[in-house]
């Protein structure tokens, strides 16, 4: 009991104690002061006195110094440390004051530790699930039937799988790993290079339309805001893609999402089964037109002579053996297909309509659109209802049932949009060309089961002749080679052109006369916020266009192939030759491993001993392997929109430029070397091997002397060059290229 | 005086009958066995109708009809568009070409004499 209230009050008793020894020598002081003693006596006990007074006043200050100054030190040394180790616990010290600071700092510390944790614990979480959502996303979309991929609008891709790959390198049904070594694809890569420019563009065209024309908060505007097409990729397949967009938190537009699948095969089979039907169709009716005509002939006219009625007997044969040689042909090509269909694109014709309008319109030919009660009625109605009746209409009977001109607003259409709006758009152009004409009136009706497109304008054409010759014209160059003239997208959609002169208004009508189709059910795209795929945030959605400035362009966020070359021997001006290249690529700081290029190429001279030797590529491993100007080509496509890099990089380009005469290929884009950036940040280091390099920053090398292996490990060296470029200030390409012009390997020549 | 009558179809085997009908029926009957030839005929024989087939070697029979109908001096004559194409864009095509009827084969050959009578009698 007294030995904790001592405990307790220790300081403030040290401190009484001190004060009482002070007064009492205060006092002594006065006593001795007031005594009869002798002078020399009283100085004495004064000077006494005065030391003990000054080493009581010493003890107290000492006191004072131990329980607060010092503790409080100590205090702030420790909250300082408390940052760095938040596990630190200050020790109790000093006065009671000074302990009770300690005893909160400590309580303090541990809350914030315990929160600390805490978040860490969350972050953890949040890490792990997310790694998990991305690892699950990687799986499904690896695994997916179909092509998927997804790009910024700029056409930049940020994100594919490996079946997108597949098709897109042309080897649908060829051997992934060698399909995929020439694949153009990439990150960062421009989808353009693949699929067709104009087509990609328009299907965007054709979403941001549409989303203009639905407002975001109007639910069935996200259920059409899809756009389809057909394209033909390089490598001769045809693939139906349905493009989708990818918007931001504002609703603008900020890149696509492409699925793409293989109708190659689809399409030949539909083709096919499209001609024969049709053959068969015309064929059987002819047959049966025959036939008929022959019986109900004989019938009507029982007792015509005896010549004629064998002559009508010997088509009756002859007809009927015909439908039986043309069923069983139509069996036999037909039987066992799958039933599908190649798709168009599903639009409302007022939608075909305007887009029609925005292609057509030039500063030389205004176009306007024309009211649906403005367009030609007359010409075929009136026929149609006028004189064709009964069974020998056929099917024009039910054109005059349903030829009353009925809302073109719900007049839907299977159409491939581009191809038609591109092809009448270079047929208009003769027009203008050619017959001066300025200005075009543009409408759409139902006319029956067809969607009637009527162009009209003032004035006689040049003659119908002339205008169905420009309906075969091919498209302006660079229209690409999906479409064909107008003729050919005509049959292609089973319809029909008309051009009527009408001389009483002094009016041209060009109709084009397409099938409409029933509306499309709507699209099941669920609504916007709930269930979005969660790749937005990809770095590369926001990445700038890599081409302009790229001199000005930081180094980290330039994309890079790195390459390295194998060859016949080490003199390129004295006809050795390229025998291997390999390339990995870098985009935003990683090497991406799996996105190589590695060719073997078959010379023209014979490998050297010594270059067998370091390489191990002999005579017969490059029999069957192409030639050169087979693989450079690929080989540019490959690096096409990229910085690249090598080691020496001089002996690689003098290859390179023998070859250029030859294959015509040559490489334009700047070059960064890792021999001289390495003599760049090692200017004292008398070795500047790639082993040597790679060993000084920590890259294991595996695989050297193998091209694609070489260019790996160039690849790795060159990543940790550039923090140790950016701590000497070199932080652009421009910086990088003049830093490498100073050293001494520079001059260098091959 | 007898209506006559240019038939253009490149299959002997219709012809035939038709031929035959026609002639049964009355009328001058003429033969034209290509686009060129039924052009040639038109000037020639002077039709009041014709049978055209649509498909035709040389100029098809959308083409005739178009000449036809673009030539004044024949804006009389009556044209019967004969085919076994029978989607409605080129039976809507046929009729905005100016054929004045459009059948589809196979046909009735009664209601055919009907159809041509009615045409030559001045029926709309």
């Amino acid at each position: 009991m007294l030995a904790r209230l001592f405990a307790r009050y220790r300081f403030a008793l040290t401190l009484t104690l001190l004060l009482a020894l002070q007064m009492a020598i205060v006092a002594a002081f006065l006593l001795v002061a007031g005594s009869a003693l002798a002078a020399g006596q009283r100085a004495a006990l004064l000077a006494a006195l005065a030391l003990l007074l000054l080493l009581a006043l010493g003890m107290a200050l000492k006191a004072l110094f131990d329980a607060y100054l010092a503790p409080l030190a100590r205090l702030g040394e420790e909250t300082a440390l408390l940052a760095a180790n938040p596990a630190h616990r200050v020790a109790p010290q000093g006065a009671g004051e000074v302990r009770a600071l300690a005893a909160r700092l400590n309580v303090l510390a541990a809350a914030s530790q315990a929160l600390r944790d805490e978040g860490q614990a969350r972050v953890a979480l949040a890490g792990r699930a997310l790694a998990e959502e991305k690892q699950r996303l990687a799986a499904l979309m690896s695994e997916l039937a179909v092509g998927v991929l997804v790009c910024n609008v700029g056409g930049r891709i940020l994100l594919y799988n490996k079946r997108a790959r597949q098709l897109l390198a042309g080897g649908a049904h060829g051997v992934a790993g060698i399909g995929s070594e020439t694949a153009p694809i990439g990150l960062g890569r421009s989808l353009f290079g693949m699929i067709e420019r104009g087509l990609v563009v328009h299907a965007l065209e054709q979403i941001q339309y549409r989303l203009r024309q639905h407002a975001p908060d109007d639910a069935g505007g996200q259920q059409v805001a899809a756009s389809r097409f057909v394209a033909t990729l390089a490598g001769g397949l045809l693939v139906r893609a349905r493009m989708a967009p990818v918007l931001d938190e504002a609703g603008a537009l900020n890149g696509f999402v492409l699925v793409l699948e293989d109708i190659t095969r689809e399409v030949e089979a539909d083709s096919r089964r499209d001609a024969l039907l049709q053959a068969l169709t015309r064929d059987a009716r002819a047959a049966l037109a025959n036939l008929r005509a022959a019986v109900e002939t004989m019938q009507s006219f029982p007792d015509m002579e005896e010549a004629r009625r064998l002559r009508f007997i010997a088509v009756i044969d002859d007809e009927s053996q015909r439908l039986v040689r043309e069923v069983g042909r139509a069996l036999r090509e037909h039987g066992g297909e799958p039933d599908s269909r190649r798709e168009f694109e599903e639009m409302r014709a007022l939608d075909l309509l305007a887009l029609l309008q925005r292609r057509i319109e030039s500063p030389a030919l205004r176009v306007r659109l024309a009211a649906e009660t403005d367009i030609d009625t007359a010409a075929d109605t009136a026929a149609v209802t006028g004189t064709v009746a009964g069974t020998v209409a056929g099917a024009g009977a039910d054109t005059a049932t349903a030829a009353v001109a009925t809302g073109a607003a719900e007049l839907w259409l299977a159409v491939d949009s581009y191809a038609l709006s591109r092809a009448l758009a270079t047929w208009c152009q003769r027009l203008a060309d050619e017959a001066g004409v300025t200005e075009l009136r543009l409408g759409v009706r139902r006319a029956g089961g067809l969607a009637r497109f009527e162009l009209s304008w003032a004035g006689a054409a040049p003659g119908a002749q002339a205008l169905q010759a420009w309906e075969q014209l091919p498209q302006a160059p660079g229209a690409g080679d999906a479409a064909g003239g107008l003729g050919a997208v005509l049959v292609r959609h089973a319809g029909e052109s008309v051009y009527r002169f009408d001389a009483a208004s002094g009016q041209s009508r060009y109709c084009l006369l397409l099938p409409a189709s029933a509306a499309p059910a709507p699209l099941e795209i669920a609504a916007r916020g709930a269930g979005r795929p969660v790749f937005y945030d990809f770095d590369l959605f926001q990445q700038a266009g890599e081409d302009a400035g790229l001199d000005q362009m930081p180094l980290v966020q330039i994309s890079y192939t790195v390459f390295d070359t194998e060859t016949t021997g080490l003199q390129p001006a004295g006809g050795d030759e390229i025998i291997s290249i390999g390339a990995v690529r870098i985009v935003n700081c990683r090497l991406l491993q799996q996105e190589y290029f590695d060719r073997l190429i078959r010379p023209r001279c014979p490998l050297s001993d010594e270059s067998i030797a370091i390489h191990g590529i002999t005579e017969a491993m490059l029999a069957a392997q192409p030639r050169v100007e087979q693989v450079l080509p690929q080989f540019q496509r490959f690096t096409e929109d990229t910085v690249l890099v090598a080691h020496n990089a001089a002996f690689d380009l003098r290859f390179l430029q023998m070859q250029e005469a030859h294959t015509g290929v040559r490489l334009r884009q700047p070059v960064l070397d890792t021999l001289l950036l390495s003599q760049v940040i090692h200017p004292n280091q008398s070795e500047h091997t790639l082993e040597a390099i790679a060993a000084r920053l920590g890259v294991t090398v595996v695989g050297r002397h193998t091209a694609l292996g070489d260019a790996i490990v160039t690849g790795e060296v060159f990543l940790r060059m550039l923090p140790l470029l950016a701590e000497q200030g070199i932080r652009t390409l421009a910086q990088a290229r003049d830093a490498e012009q100073q050293t001494r390997y520079a001059r260098l020549r091959y | 005086m007898r209506s006559k009558i240019l038939i253009v179809d490149d299959e002997p085997n219709i012809v035939l009958s038709l031929e035959f009908l026609m002639q049964q029926s009355g009328y001058d009957v003429a033969i034209a066995r290509d686009g060129a030839q039924a052009l040639q005929q038109m000037a020639a024989f002077q039709p009041d109708l014709v049978l055209l087939d649509v498909m035709l070697p040389m100029i098809n029979g959308f083409e005739v009809c178009q000449q036809i109908r673009e030539n004044p001096a024949w804006n009389a004559v009556k044209i019967v568009m004969l085919s076994a194409k029978g989607r409605e864009s080129e039976v809507s095509k046929g009729l905005a070409l100016g054929a004045d009827a459009y059948v589809t084969k196979p046909f009735s050959t009664k209601e055919l004499v009907g159809q041509v009578a009615g045409l030559l009698a001045g029926g709309a």
